[in-house]
């Protein structure tokens, strides 16, 4: 036991030192036209050994130290309070939802306009997080291709203005439903896949649809993306500093107040606003319904609820529909806030990032996954001090997270169902 | 009600069903019996529309229904159960029996949205009969637990449930007493007679209790190695030399 102990501890050092030694311990130094290879400074070097070392020292030791661990005072205080009253939690939660909702409505009156802007990305995530939890959480179909739907949802916008000059309100349904359509086409081929095979085949989907958007430049413009896609307007008050739509007022000129950049951050915000929590509201009651109960039954176990009557193929269609619905909607609204897209904003790693965010929520969870949007969006902001270390913090904390609450943050809990006795 | 017609089916060379027959009336409970690996489940996977069957026919109220998805067959009223318990183990106990009405209930997305009367009168349907079944099987108590954390033989009541909620006219039960002990067995033996006594529903059980078979059973068909054995009333089974040479065991 104690030799093997030592093994992997000598073991795991070396490592250490293989990854970092490459990594910080030699430095490319452009001299004139050539690069040159230079060792860092000695005090770099030490710092790898003693890194090495501690690793060591950790590996070799590490059952009495988890043995400490165990006898550390317990993290969680409320953890052993008896969970609260059915009814009273549910009551709670929704005034502390409401009390959120109210909050977030005044919230970009106080705020510096850069956090208004963080706060709108922050609520688009919720809307994409909130759908592919439908398709990964309820239903248990592992999407890897989610951001294919995004991105539909912002080229529908973004085309249309340019080629038919649409307006965001017409846009936004067009958008969604137009990505719904694609998760229904989706559906189709990959109604038989499972598990590995289907997050394969949905990972390929999501770069079918970002390398056509790069490629069919006539159409998309490739790289170069599209721009100058327009505002929302708010019963045709614009809220730039000139009108550029025809029969549109502005928004200042019609209120008489001064010319300010921060209405139109505001505006998407409140706009971004209302679209989540419409998102959060319609998924909540169709987790309630008979669809969202079929999305759960087909991921407990597939052939009992073929053997109960429900069809594999509606049942998982109507799974990727809605959850590509809202990605639509999501699609539209990030194409007016950033007025400008290109496939580089549709890559793999989006796609990745809403998964880590639905995972770490607690599959399934809305609340969880709400949160889990917010710490997944602002903590890399917060982070921007440490720049090139930030994936690096935001990585360790995603793996610390499913050590310690592989469930996520708030696991999913089953709704109290309240039943008349029967005669 | 059910008539299945020299049934075969054929897992590239080998032949797991061959030429089996079976008949059953209303409100009849008919057993299949045989040694392990003779193909009761296979047969059973071939009516419920789990395997498309490579010979032979399966009417179902006079319609053929053989090679037909398992959905549709579960819709005409051919509802089964499993031989490992195949609950929705991560949902409650009244969601287990709501999905299994999901037939019955407006799935219209738009009406369930907006609640409509229609919507809401549905479900609350639904929960009554969910509710009835529940108190049928001793689980209202439990109806808000998470049907994985139920014990084996409540598990095994709420499957037998869950088929009940779907209002079928056949329920297949593959080995329904498997796991359980004497006294749960008994219960069984009650649930299933008074399944057909009180509910008209006919039953085609596979199990290999046959103090539990040989005392509910209206008829036995005894397959071995994939080919029908016997056939009869329990007591001419009970006398017929080969199967108590393939299955009793000789004296």
């Amino acid at each position: 036991m104690a030799s093997n102990n030592y093994r992997h501890a000598v073991f795991c050092a070396i490592v250490t030192l293989i990854i970092s030694f490459p990594i910080l311990g030699l430095n490319l130094e452009a001299q004139g036209v050539n690069i040159t290879l230079t060792g860092a400074k000695t005090s770099t070097i030490v710092a790898i050994f003693l890194a090495a070392g501690a690793v060591f020292v950790f590996q070799a030791f590490r059952d009495s130290f988890s043995g400490l661990l165990g006898k550390l005072p317990k993290l969680n205080p409320l953890a052993d309070k008896e969970p609260m009253e059915q009814s009273k939690r549910v009551k709670l939660e929704s005034w502390i939802l409401t009390g959120i909702v109210v909050l977030a409505l005044f919230w970009p009156f106080v705020v510096s306009r850069g956090s208004v802007d963080l706060a709108t990305l922050v609520l688009i995530y919720i809307m994409l997080a909130l759908g592919l939890n439908v398709v990964v959480g309820l239903a248990g179909l592992l999407d890897l291709g989610y951001v294919a739907f995004y991105a539909v949802g912002a080229y529908t916008f973004a085309l249309l203005s340019q080629y038919t000059g649409i307006s965001f309100w017409m846009a936004l349904p067009l958008g969604a439903l137009l990505a719904g359509t694609f998760g229904l086409l989706l559906g189709f081929p990959v109604l038989r896949l499972r598990g590995d095979y289907l997050a394969i085949v949905t990972l390929g989907f999501g770069e079918i649809i970002r390398i056509l958007l790069n490629n069919w430049t006539s159409l998309t413009g490739g790289p170069n993306g599209i721009g100058g896609i327009p505002e929302p307007t708010l019963f045709g008050m614009e809220f730039g500093r000139r009108v550029k739509g025809e029969g549109n007022t502005s928004f200042h000129e019609t209120f008489g107040i001064a010319y300010s950049g921060e209405h139109k951050v505001i505006f998407l915000y409140l706009i971004a606003l209302v679209l989540a929590v419409i998102t959060a509201l319609i998924i909540r009651r169709f987790m309630r319904m008979p669809v969202g109960r079929a999305w759960e039954a087909l991921r407990e176990d597939e052939i009992a609820a073929r053997s109960l009557g429900l069809s594999r193929t509606a049942v998982k269609l109507s799974a990727f529909t809605i959850g590509a619905f809202f990605a639509g909607f999501a699609g539209t609204v990030f194409a007016s806030k950033q007025g400008f897209i290109s496939p580089e904003s549709f890559v793999f790693l989006e796609s990745a990032i809403i998964l880590a965010i639905v995972v770490l929520g607690g599959m399934g969870s809305q609340l969880g996954v709400i949160l889990a949007a917010i710490a997944v969006t602002i903590l890399p902001e917060l982070a921007r001090e440490f720049s090139e270390y930030r994936m690096l913090i935001f990585g360790a904390a995603m793996v610390l997270m499913m050590v310690w609450r592989p469930q996520g943050l708030l696991p999913m809990r089953r709704i109290h169902i309240k039943l008349n006795r029967q005669e | 009600m059910l008539e299945v017609q020299n049934l075969s089916m054929r897992f590239g060379g080998l032949l797991a069903v061959d030429q089996v027959s079976l008949n059953v009336q209303e409100r009849e409970i008919v057993s299949i019996i045989g040694p392990n690996g003779a193909g009761k489940t296979t047969v059973f996977n071939c009516m419920s529309g789990f395997y498309k069957p490579t010979g032979g026919k399966i009417l179902f109220e006079g319609k053929e229904v053989q090679g037909k998805p398992d959905y549709r067959i579960s819709r005409l009223g051919m509802v089964r159960t499993f031989q490992h318990v195949r609950l929705f183990t991560q949902m409650s106990v009244v969601e287990n029996l709501l999905v299994a009405q999901h037939r019955h209930l407006n799935t219209n997305m738009l009406a369930g949205l907006l609640g409509t009367p229609n919507y809401r009168a549905r479900e609350q349907k639904a929960l009554d009969r969910a509710a009835y079944w529940l108190e049928r099987v001793g689980l209202l108590e439990s109806a808000n637990r998470d049907a994985g954390n139920l014990s084996y033989g409540q598990q095994r009541r709420l499957e037998i449930a869950r088929c009940m909620v779907t209002e079928p006219k056949l329920l297949m039960l593959d080995e329904p007493a498997a796991g359980l002990n004497p006294a749960e067995t008994q219960e069984l033996n009650q649930l299933i007679v008074s399944l057909k006594e009180d509910y008209n529903v006919s039953v085609v059980l596979i199990e290999h209790d046959m103090s539990l078979v040989m005392d509910i059973s209206d008829r036995i068909n005894v397959i071995n190695q994939g080919r029908p054995l016997a056939c009869g009333t329990p007591e001419e089974i009970r006398q017929n030399d080969d199967v108590i040479k393939a299955y009793l065991g000789e004296e």
